[in-house]
């Protein structure tokens, strides 16, 4: 009776061995590879220290821009204010490009675009988590695997005219001028870029109430013209 | 003759026109009358001149020379901001928009002559009248109260002199004085403004004058961001306020502003300062045109045109509109939609379907800031709430901090909005 039970149990260590998966889906140890994209500003492990990039310690679960002596952007602030937090999906969507969460990050990195490689990074960094089995593999409120913009909403031509009158809901908040006090500026951007901030708002990736309702009502040539409008808009 | 905008600028060149003399656009362009320029009159003004480039002649309407935001007004009470900082002129909209500043009380609109007269003298003709008058208030409202007693009883929910007298009287109070508000009955300006009012109050009480009280009498059961307002009054102002809703007899009031009492439903209490904000009604000079229907005006949600008039539209308080809140944020988002409609009937403009949106942010005290906002559009019926959110009670100090930070920016973003 308990041979199979022992069997049982050594074939599923085995088994672990063999992918050397960790229990929440990613590979450490490929992981660890994939890590080399961000050592050369990120450095995790014991006596890890803050360089280009904050150590990544601990990362699941810290608040964003919390890394006491890091110098952070302007806009990580921001979004930090608004209550960013580092768990699995926004991780995810994090890497796979900085700018669906933060626009204007000091993080010029092109971005993870394999889902593999950034699950199991992720794998990684989770295993200098106090306890990563603690962690789980997806957020309950996970989205979606991928985060970027589909090619083809990016590539709609916006109709500036239409994205002048759509502008008088943004300029409530945002000045026309480009004045930052409070809250971001959102004249000049490229274009893609601002597509992607809205896409992100839309699809509840990025956080911020009052944006989730005004992005999520927005039709795909709506945010398009937004943004030929303000990427264009000259004071 | 024909006046020309710089002759028409100022309210002593007004003043010396003959009651007879109508105004005509420059070159016979279409001509727009704003009248009120608050969050939806001076919006409309500088959208409609902005975007048709010349192509309108824009004249708005306004008596302050300063227009002092109602929007932040608490803020000065509780001394996080001072009256300069809320204080907005004209300037850039005649010097850089071209708009017709005109400053002066509108006091009749011939609807068949297209005209509006002036107490100034003389008159102003229009394609389109633009009506954003704000409130007034209905008279006999509270028992013992009218406009006379406001210097003693004021209500400060007009911006500037009220507001400055409202917190000279509060900084006045004995130690351990009372400081009483009547609040309004729906539908009024600005739904969490009388108890961000209540939470500046305290903050500045708390600072000078610990062993005051606040009493608040309301004819309603419940209010806007009441579970938010009640968490931060428990948290930040324990036991100093009594807020007295319909069932305990908050509608049942009567006031002496000589005596400076309050009577809630039969008992009588001394008071040091006693706000009285009445129920309100469309600024009169919408009544003046006919426009109302009750206390009102009401409007077609696709263009904020008035349902009495299709030449004038009402924005902002003084329309009855559906489900938005009358808001500055409201007025703001309501006078683009217009503007947009006016410029499209008047010059052809290509005429974009209406959005509307609105957020309220209310300070309960420093870095303690709450928001509710939603998203709204135009149904045949009226202008219909799409989705909403609003702050969480138990909020971590960091988010009600950014949430502070961040209506300190729209403030910043709406008046640039308004005033160019």
């Amino acid at each position: 009776m308990h041979i199979p039970a022992m069997l049982l149990q050594m074939l599923f260590v085995v088994g672990f061995m063999l992918t050397a998966t960790n229990a929440n889906g990613g590979d450490i140890a490929r992981g660890k590879q994939v890590f080399a994209k961000c050592s050369g500003c990120h450095q995790i492990g014991k006596g890890a220290e803050n360089k280009i990039g904050p150590h990544l310690n601990g990362v699941f679960g810290r608040k964003a821009g919390s890394v006491v002596g890091f110098p952070y952007s302007k806009s990580m602030r921001r979004v930090a204010s608004g209550g960013l937090v580092w768990h699995t999906d926004s991780l995810n969507a994090y890497i796979e490009n900085p700018r669906i969460l933060v626009s204007g990050t000091r993080m010029s990195f092109r971005g993870l675009k394999n889902v593999q490689d950034r699950e199991d990074v992720l794998a990684y960094l989770r295993s200098f988590s106090d306890n990563p089995s603690d962690i789980p593999e997806a957020d309950p409120t996970a989205n979606k695997i991928d985060h970027a913009v589909d090619p083809a909403i990016l590539a709609i031509q916006g109709d500036p005219e239409y994205g002048q009158y759509l502008s008088g809901e943004c300029t409530t908040c945002h000045q026309a001028s480009g004045g930052d006090q409070g809250i971001p500026s959102i004249t000049l951007w490229p274009e893609d870029e601002f597509v992607t901030a809205m896409q992100a708002y839309k699809n509840k990736i990025r956080v911020h109430p009052v944006m989730q309702l005004i992005a999520g009502r927005l039709s795909d040539e709506e945010i398009a013209a937004l943004a030929a409008y303000f990427g264009d808009l000259k004071n | 003759m024909i006046l020309n905008r710089r002759n028409f600028l100022g309210t002593a060149t007004a003043a010396s026109l003959s009651a007879k003399m109508v105004m005509s656009g420059e070159g016979g362009k279409p001509r727009v009358v704003v009248i009120g320029g608050g969050a939806g009159g001076a919006t409309a003004a500088r959208y409609i001149a902005k975007d048709s480039k010349g192509a309108i002649d824009v004249t708005l309407i306004e008596p302050t020379r300063t227009y002092y935001t109602c929007f932040f007004s608490n803020l000065f009470i509780g001394g996080f901001r001072d009256m300069a900082s809320i204080g907005h002129s004209y300037g850039t909209l005649a010097a850089e928009y071209g708009i017709n500043v005109v400053h002066d009380w509108a006091i009749g609109v011939d609807r068949d002559a297209k005209t509006v007269s002036l107490a100034g003298g003389g008159a102003v003709a229009y394609d389109k009248l633009i009506l954003s008058p704000g409130i007034d208030f209905v008279a006999g409202a509270v028992a013992g109260w009218d406009l006379s007693s406001q210097n003693k009883m004021p209500h400060a929910y007009k911006a500037g002199s009220q507001t400055e007298l409202l917190r000279a009287q509060i900084m006045a109070m004995p130690q351990g004085g009372i400081y009483a508000m009547v609040a309004p009955p729906n539908p009024f300006r600005c739904p969490p403004g009388p108890y961000e009012r209540v939470s500046m109050v305290a903050h500045l009480l708390k600072e000078t004058n610990p062993t005051a009280k606040i009493i608040i009498a309301d004819p309603k059961a419940k209010f806007s961001k009441q579970a938010l307002f009640q968490e931060g009054w428990a948290d930040h102002y324990e036991g100093m306020i009594d807020w007295v809703g319909a069932e305990f007899g908050g509608a049942n009031v009567a006031v002496d502003p000589d005596a400076m009492t309050l009577s809630i439903d039969g008992e009588v209490t001394n008071v040091d300062v006693c706000n009285v904000i009445p129920a309100m009604k469309a600024g009169r000079i919408a009544e003046i045109a006919g426009v109302t229907d009750g206390n009102w005006a009401p409007v077609n949600a696709a263009d904020m045109s008035s349902k009495a008039d299709s030449d004038i539209h009402v924005l902002g308080d003084a329309s009855s509109q559906g489900d938005m809140p009358k808001s500055g944020f409201s007025a703001n988002s309501q006078a683009k939609v217009c503007a947009n409609a006016v410029r499209g009937a008047l010059t052809g403009s290509k005429v974009f379907p209406a959005k509307f949106s609105n957020t309220c942010w209310s300070l309960i005290d420093t870095n303690d800031g709450v928001k509710v906002g939603a998203t709204y559009e135009a149904t045949d019926e009226k202008i219909a709430k799409v989705d909403g959110f609003i702050s969480q009670t138990g909020e971590d100090a960091a988010t009600r901090a950014a949430t502070y930070t961040e209506s300190v920016g729209w403030y910043a973003g709406i008046t640039a909005d308004m005033f160019g």
